[in-house]
């Protein structure tokens, strides 16, 4: 292992010594140790002159940093339940058994751990893995004994078949996005002939809404920014995509990105922005290179830069800063906060980052896909793109389909479209239900397959994942459980204990140690994670469960062991160690009077 | 003119800025809270102060009030969700309170008085943390966090030595210190610092100071939270 300071020196120097990229120099400290030793903790804190408490802090909260050692190989596997219904659980374990190692724990040797990771946003080809952070997708048995051989025979990860690190975009269905070819700096143009209120008129006439979720109408917080104080503005790219189910933003990224990088441009012509900013997921690494050449022609095209297209004045870069396993810094304030190198919190609103963001100045934070869109309305008017959709909800969306369908990939539609056509286009002729906007989404039985994707029906970040009628909502909503308790925050109170509690409750049904009063517990428990938590993480986190609970109750109350109280553990086999040690084993020594045996 | 709103259906004012909390505690209503502070700013984790505002649930430490603002705050819905809440933090650590030195001193036991919470509820969690004694004058037992990071605030904004912070995330998330060691002993940390003397419940506690002042006699042990914490201003 190379010696600690000098490696901690050489990353905080290129990074300027700016205590607000910590998370990228700990994230490049730990590509070259594995992992993050004390030291190099201690290191980095005093490179940095921050306590060593903060770093410590930063280090603890990401899933991808590493403060212990960990396996020479890290290979996580996707726990998406798409990937599970493909058979991730089976093949984590043949490969365990393959190489001999516990899941969770690196063996001894430390060359290899095995562990599972929360959605990869690879759902349309999983099941998938990451080995130290790169993806590898469709994997099977033959998959996993080959990776078996690889790791045992130490062979590098560059040495690995090319074929195992293909990323298909399985586009199905193209609309006004992803149609037509885009000719790079167009869109940019088309706005300079406006000038910049010219250009919010168009934003306003689109009628344009946040893709990322909320559904936020973008021209007003472009507005808002614009409108506010301090001359140092941001604009800020959520690429975090972090929902379960989701996998739109990594296509755009892989093959859009001009129309993203240029969407970026155009927000910053539009408030006087001159930084630019992406929050790209850990989990999307491989995108990392491809995106930075292409910041890199788009300068030397003079999309980038000072005096962009020669408009005097008009100066805009951007930057991308990686994430490292946490899906809260999809939320917008624990994404700014993740930006400036701390512990992914969500912030207490007001102020709202358009008039406090980044480093305290006004700040845009925009979805991938709405950034994409801006160009459309550029080049094609507000008008033109508020004719598709619905009034409420303009244009056009991807949805990232996946599940129990023949077509797995992504689709454009107009918004508006019913689920029953999205359904037969993705060859999912036997779905009971879908889930729509991922694990925080909305559960839709078969009766609403009427219903229409909109902001103002079944709204929707992306996620479309199909169940046919052979699975069981329970466990559905299960796994997302378990997502939402694993990705919390910890900030508050309702959300940090409120999912742990969650996730007893569920085990305890799944063990079929279930009882009425725990329905009743756990609808208690969805009503403070509703009403009490800080940020959406928390508030929506009781959704699948409410969700199925009204929907597709049987499918619980099979669970219930008996309908009045059932203790978690079987009051009985915990006496049997006090038998032993007793020697008794007399009907009294039962607590069913030995009738049971 | 002054600008008002409506605690409990009672008029309460307030100057631009000011929080309900605020407001409401000039105005001589007590709000129960955990992480609020009068000498830092908000903070809006423990959710123990959630009203209803026009309707929706808000954290009133954090939340400016606004003219006409119609806030539910004692009301048997509110304090019921304060309650599970409260429940919430019980089960989170070990919150023995008859073996525990802070008994009587405790904000958590005192609001669990104030909000009749009889009993846990939930099931306990159980953490396991070993205690740190390595400090000469001050003993650390981790298993009693409630979250309120006021010790890291007052260590970082008042004392200026970052003493404290919290790490990991999630139902894992916990209180390290500001050594590589890991122990409080390998710090700078003094018992006059502000930090020492901030913890709401049994975490960071004075040596050889236990029970001086014994069980019955203390801060909560006459009268209620509510009471107190209105009297002597926090
Ligand atoms: C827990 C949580 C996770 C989120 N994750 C994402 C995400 O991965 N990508 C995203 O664009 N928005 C995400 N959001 C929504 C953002 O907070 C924000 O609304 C969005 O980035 C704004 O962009 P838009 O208006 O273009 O949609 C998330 C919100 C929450 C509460
Ligand atoms: S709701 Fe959950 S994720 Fe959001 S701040 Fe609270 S603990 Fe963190
Ligand atoms: S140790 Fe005490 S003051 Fe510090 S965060 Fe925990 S409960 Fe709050
Ligand atoms: S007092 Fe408001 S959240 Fe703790």
């Amino acid at each position: 292992m190379p010696e600690v300071d000098p490696v901690v020196q050489q990353v905080v120097a290129r990074h300027g010594g700016d205590p607000s990229h910590l998370l990228q120099i700990l994230i490049e400290v730990q590509e070259v140790f594995g992992y993050l030793p004390a030291p190099s903790l201690t290191a980095v804190a005093r490179e940095l002159a921050v306590p060593r408490s903060r770093v410590e802090g930063v280090a603890g909260f990401y899933s991808f940093l590493y403060p212990a050692p960990i396996g020479r190989y890290r290979i996580l596997f996707s726990d998406n339940i798409t990937d599970q219904m493909l058979g991730s659980r089976a093949l984590l374990e043949a490969l365990c058994r393959k190489l001999w190692v516990e899941p969770g724990k690196p063996s001894e040797d430390g060359l290899v751990s095995i562990d599972t990771t929360s959605c990869t946003g690879l759902c349309d080809q999983g099941p998938a893995v990451l080995v130290n952070g790169r993806a590898i997708t469709r994997l099977d048995y033959r998959r996993v004994n080959e990776i078996a051989e690889l790791v045992r025979k130490a062979v590098p990860l560059d040495r690995w078949p090319a074929a195992f690190f293909q990323i298909e975009d399985n586009v199905r269905r193209r609309d006004a996005l992803l149609g037509p070819t885009f000719q790079p700096g167009s869109a940019l143009a088309a706005a300079l002939k406006l000038g910049p209120a010219g250009w919010l008129e168009q934003m306003r006439l689109s009628g344009l809404r946040g893709r990322g979720g909320a559904g936020f109408t973008t021209h007003v917080k472009w507005k808002s920014c614009r409108d506010a104080a301090g001359p140092d503005k941001v604009v800020v790219c959520n690429a975090d995509e972090g929902e379960p189910g989701t996998f739109k933003d990594r296509v755009l990224l892989a093959s859009h990105a001009e129309r993203v990088f240029e969407g970026m441009a155009l927000a910053a012509y539009a408030t006087g922005a001159r930084t630019g900013l992406v929050y790209l997921r850990g989990e999307y690494r491989f995108l990392l290179e491809p995106l930075r050449a292409l910041l890199d022609r788009m300068r030397g095209d003079g999309l980038l830069g000072r005096s962009i297209l020669g408009e005097k004045g008009f100066d805009f870069d951007i930057d991308i800063h990686l994430g490292a396993g946490a899906y809260v810094c999809g939320e917008e304030t624990a994404l700014l906060e993740s930006l400036e190198g701390k512990r992914g919190t969500p912030r207490i609103r007001p102020p709202f980052p358009v008039t406090r963001g980044y480093l305290g100045r006004p700040t845009v934070v925009n979805n991938v896909e709405t950034l994409a869109k801006t160009t459309l309305i550029s080049l094609g008017g507000g008008a033109a793109f508020a004719a598709t959709g619905t009034a409420q909800s303009t244009g056009t969306k991807l949805l990232s389909i996946s599940g129990d369908c023949a077509l797995p990939g992504i689709y454009e539609y107009p918004f508006g479209v019913t689920i029953e056509r999205v359904l037969e286009d993705c060859g999912a002729g036997d779905a009971q239900l879908v889930q729509v906007g991922g694990a925080s989404g909305v559960t839709i039985a078969g009766y609403e397959f009427q219903r229409r994707i909109a902001f103002e029906d079944v709204p929707t970040a992306g996620a479309f994942m199909v169940f046919d009628s052979g699975r069981d909502p329970f466990d559905i909503a299960r796994n997302f459980v378990h997502f939402f308790a694993h990705e919390s925050c910890g900030f508050c109170t309702p959300c940090r204990v409120g999912t742990a509690l969650l996730k007893g409750y569920m085990d305890k049904l799944a063990l079929g140690r279930g009882a009425k009063v725990d329905l009743a517990d756990i609808e208690w428990v969805d009503r403070l994670l509703r009403n009490a938590s800080h940020c959406g993480l928390g508030s929506s986190a009781a959704n699948p469960v409410v969700d199925t609970l009204i929907k597709f109750r049987p499918s619980y109350e099979r669970r219930l062991k008996s309908l009045e109280f059932e203790p978690a553990f079987d009051l009985d086999a915990a006496l049997a160690d006090a038998r032993r040690i007793t020697g008794r084993d007399d009907p009294a020594a039962h607590l069913d009077g030995g009738r049971g045996r | 003119m002054t600008k008002q709103f409506l605690f409990d259906g009672q008029p309460v004012e307030f100057e631009d800025g000011q929080t309900i909390l605020e407001a409401a505690r000039a105005a001589g209503h007590y709000i129960p809270h955990l992480c609020w502070h009068p000498d830092f700013p908000p903070h809006g984790s423990c959710k123990l102060c959630i009203v209803k505002a026009g309707g929706r649930h808000v954290s009133s430490c954090a939340l400016p009030a606004r003219e006409g603002m119609e806030v539910e705050s004692n009301t048997p819905e509110m304090n019921a969700e304060r309650r599970a809440l409260l429940q919430m933090l019980f089960v989170e650590g070990n919150h023995f309170c008859p073996s525990c030195e802070k008994s009587g001193n405790c904000q958590l036991q005192a609001l669990a008085y104030e909000l009749e919470m009889a009993t846990a509820r939930f099931n306990h969690f159980f953490p396991d943390r070993p205690v740190d004694a390595s400090h000469p004058d001050v003993l650390l037992d981790f298993n009693r966090c409630i979250f309120c990071e006021l010790c890291v605030r007052a260590s970082r904004d008042v004392d200026g030595k970052s003493v404290f912070a919290l790490t990991d995330r999630g139902i894992h998330k916990h209180l390290v210190v500001n050594a590589e060691s890991g122990r409080l002993g390998d710090t700078d940390f003094s018992v006059d610092d502000r930090a020492a003397n901030i913890c709401p419940v049994g975490v960071i506690l004075r040596k050889r100071v236990g029970f001086a002042l014994p069980i019955g006699s203390r801060k909560y042990d006459g009268a209620a939270i509510s009471v107190v914490a209105m009297k002597e201003g926090e």
